[in-house]
């Protein structure tokens, strides 16, 4: 009685996340590669079967797919859509790129503080991060618009003579998403460089390297573990971010999260729209299965 | 060279510290501005917070994604901890890399995707079943698929580090699994789940992505509402929301903090007077 009670349990414990995530999550997923292959056509119905239900026959649409890599009419890979996928890469790289020359010395710093200090400080990076995401891109927009604080500094200094234009540029859009994402960034590396054993340095020190020497060939290489799990985790949820170009960024800086919202609502082409996600899923996976394995087979050197 | 380099990493430090507080004082002192005026202060005044008290959107908004946030605190923190539990205890079970694939997947997606799909799964079940119309309980669902998985997250991290022989040395004196779980094992991840219900609340009142895509007509959450204004241009009033929420989060994360350390102490205490009472009965 008391055996079958807890098998009861334990298919209970297993069976509630479970049934939650499979009907809320893999079946969201399935709907969403299925309406990827609807042919809407004109009766605008994005749930209509795939099959013929008289003759049996699969009809899968390719075209949501075939027109994200190629326009009507237009050369091959030369379409707004690949544009807007390729802009995201390179708004997703330069961030994580600016996170790790920003965060990287500030996690050394922070680490090499005195024990009682460090867990006041590390709250203070977290601090910000707890309050709204969305108010604090926001007041980018007051700082860095033409009539905006920083600008006001500038002429204030006689740095500039005339305002120049920071927001709806790449400026503002590297600003804030590095500022965002920056804690995302110093975490791993701090908790990595927390870790570092100062005998390796002293080591080295011994053996006559200088500090500069000493950083470049025994800290930086200890510290790659995270350097790589900082970078995925700016690059990330970068690559599909959405209400920072939408603020903070003009018609030229368009990236993919809100192209796929244009198709969705402005366009109305839902099984496109579906397709674009398809495809941005895929350019998420691809960095990260890159990321496991080469995380598996460093711990399967250990 | 040692000279610079130390007054390198404190000037370090602080110009980073100033970059992320920047935009936060920057709210704060603008939301007390008289006027419009974006980059000069012009004089101290309360007007934008009556402005936000007078504003329906907003007061409206507030309470949504008040309600919202609860709720999905509340089913995240539990299904975040019923997930977490079957991850680390649960070894073998068919489908075990699926589930792990699902609970992480919702903190590497991008929300539009997220958004995108629930979208769909919940138009399609509006045409089959006629339910549920999109509003308050589709939002919830939306962001509990977000914030189970960083309650899970933070649950697993604690039960993986909790020193199980204590469970086993309940079961030894006879507890029975169901009072090994609510009189051992929950009162030691009690921290960690309320961490996690903190956590995916702030995410649920913070999002605007998944709000967006699964909100009805006529309902916004807060950061719908903030987002819309945020579009159009400079708003101090948003500055004024902006500092009453920094104000409560300054306060919340300082009290659980706090908590935690006083918590910590206790705990040591208690092992420290423990210990010493043995050593006294073993009479050394």
């Amino acid at each position: 009685m008391h055996r079958l009670l807890r098998l009861l349990g334990r298919e209970f414990v297993i069976g509630v996340p479970f049934s939650w995530l499979a009907f809320f999550f893999f079946l969201p997923f399935l709907i969403l590669a299925y309406i990827s292959f609807v042919d809407m056509g004109n009766d605008i119905h994005p749930f209509k079967p795939l099959w013929d239900s008289a003759t049996g026959v699969v009809n899968l649409k390719y075209e949501n797919y075939v027109s994200i890599f190629r326009a009507e009419g237009g050369a091959l890979f030369d379409t707004l859509y690949l544009e807007s996928y390729g802009r995201s890469i390179k708004y997703a790289f330069a961030t994580a790129t600016l996170c790790l020359a920003i965060g990287y010395p500030f996690a050394y710093f922070l680490a090499r503080a005195s024990a009682h200090l460090r867990p006041a400080l590390l709250m203070m990076v977290m601090l910000p991060f707890w309050t709204s995401f969305l108010l604090r891109v926001y007041a980018w927009k007051g700082i860095l618009a033409d009539q905006g604080l920083l600008n006001q500094l500038l002429l204030a200094l006689g740095l500039i003579a005339e305002p120049i234009q920071m927001l709806y540029t790449d400026v503002s859009m590297l600003v804030g998403m590095s500022y965002v994402y920056l804690p995302f960034m110093v975490l791993p590396l701090y908790a990595n460089l927390v870790k570092l054993d100062y005998s390796l340095l002293e080591a080295a020190y011994d053996l006559g390297a200088t500090p500069w020497k000493a950083f470049w060939l025994v800290t930086v290489p200890l510290s790659k573990a995270g350097i790589i799990a900082g970078f995925m985790l700016v690059f990330i949820p970068a690559l599909g971010e959405f209400v920072i170009p939408s603020l903070l960024g003009g018609p030229e800086n368009l990236m993919i999260g809100r192209v796929v919202w244009d198709e969705m609502f402005t366009a109305n082409n839902w099984p496109r729209a579906s397709a674009l996600a398809v495809v941005m899923i895929g350019a998420i996976v691809v960095p990260l299965a890159l990321y496991y394995r080469h995380r598996g087979q460093a711990e399967a050197q250990h | 060279m040692k000279f610079l380099a130390k007054h390198f990493g404190k000037a370090w430090m602080v110009l980073v510290y100033a970059f992320l507080y920047l935009p936060l004082l920057f709210m704060i002192v603008f939301s007390f501005n008289s006027t419009r005026q974006d980059a000069r202060f012009t004089g101290f005044s309360l007007r934008w917070y009556e402005a936000l008290t007078r504003d329906s959107k907003i007061v409206e908004g507030f309470f949504l994604s008040l309600k919202v946030a609860t709720v999905t605190g509340l089913l995240s923190a539990t299904l975040g901890t019923f997930a977490a539990f079957v991850l680390v205890r649960y070894q073998r079970f068919f489908g075990r890399t699926l589930f792990s694939g699902m609970v992480n997947a919702p903190l590497v997606m991008p929300e539009v995707v997220i958004g995108l799909s629930l979208l769909l799964l919940m138009v399609g079940a509006q045409n089959l079943l006629g339910w549920p119309e999109r509003g308050m309980l589709t939002i919830i669902l939306g962001h509990t698929l977000m914030g189970m998985a960083y309650a899970m997250v933070v649950v697993q991290s604690r039960l993986l580090e909790m020193d199980r022989s204590i469970e086993e040395a309940a079961m030894d004196l006879g507890a029975r699994p169901y009072q090994v779980f609510f009189l051992v094992t929950l009162p030691n991840i009690f921290q960690a789940i309320l961490a996690a219900f903190l956590l995916s609340f702030t995410l649920s009142f913070d999002d605007v992505v998944i709000s967006e895509f699964l909100s009805g007509p006529g309902v916004n959450t807060l950061p719908q509402v903030i987002f819309g204004y945020a579009r159009r241009g400079i708003n101090p009033t948003i500055y004024a929301a902006a500092t009453l929420l920094i104000a409560t989060v300054t306060i919340v994360i300082v009290s659980y903090s706090v908590w935690v350390a006083r918590q910590t102490r206790r705990r040591e205490r208690e092992i420290a007077a423990a210990t010493r009472a043995e050593l006294a009965a073993i009479g050394r």
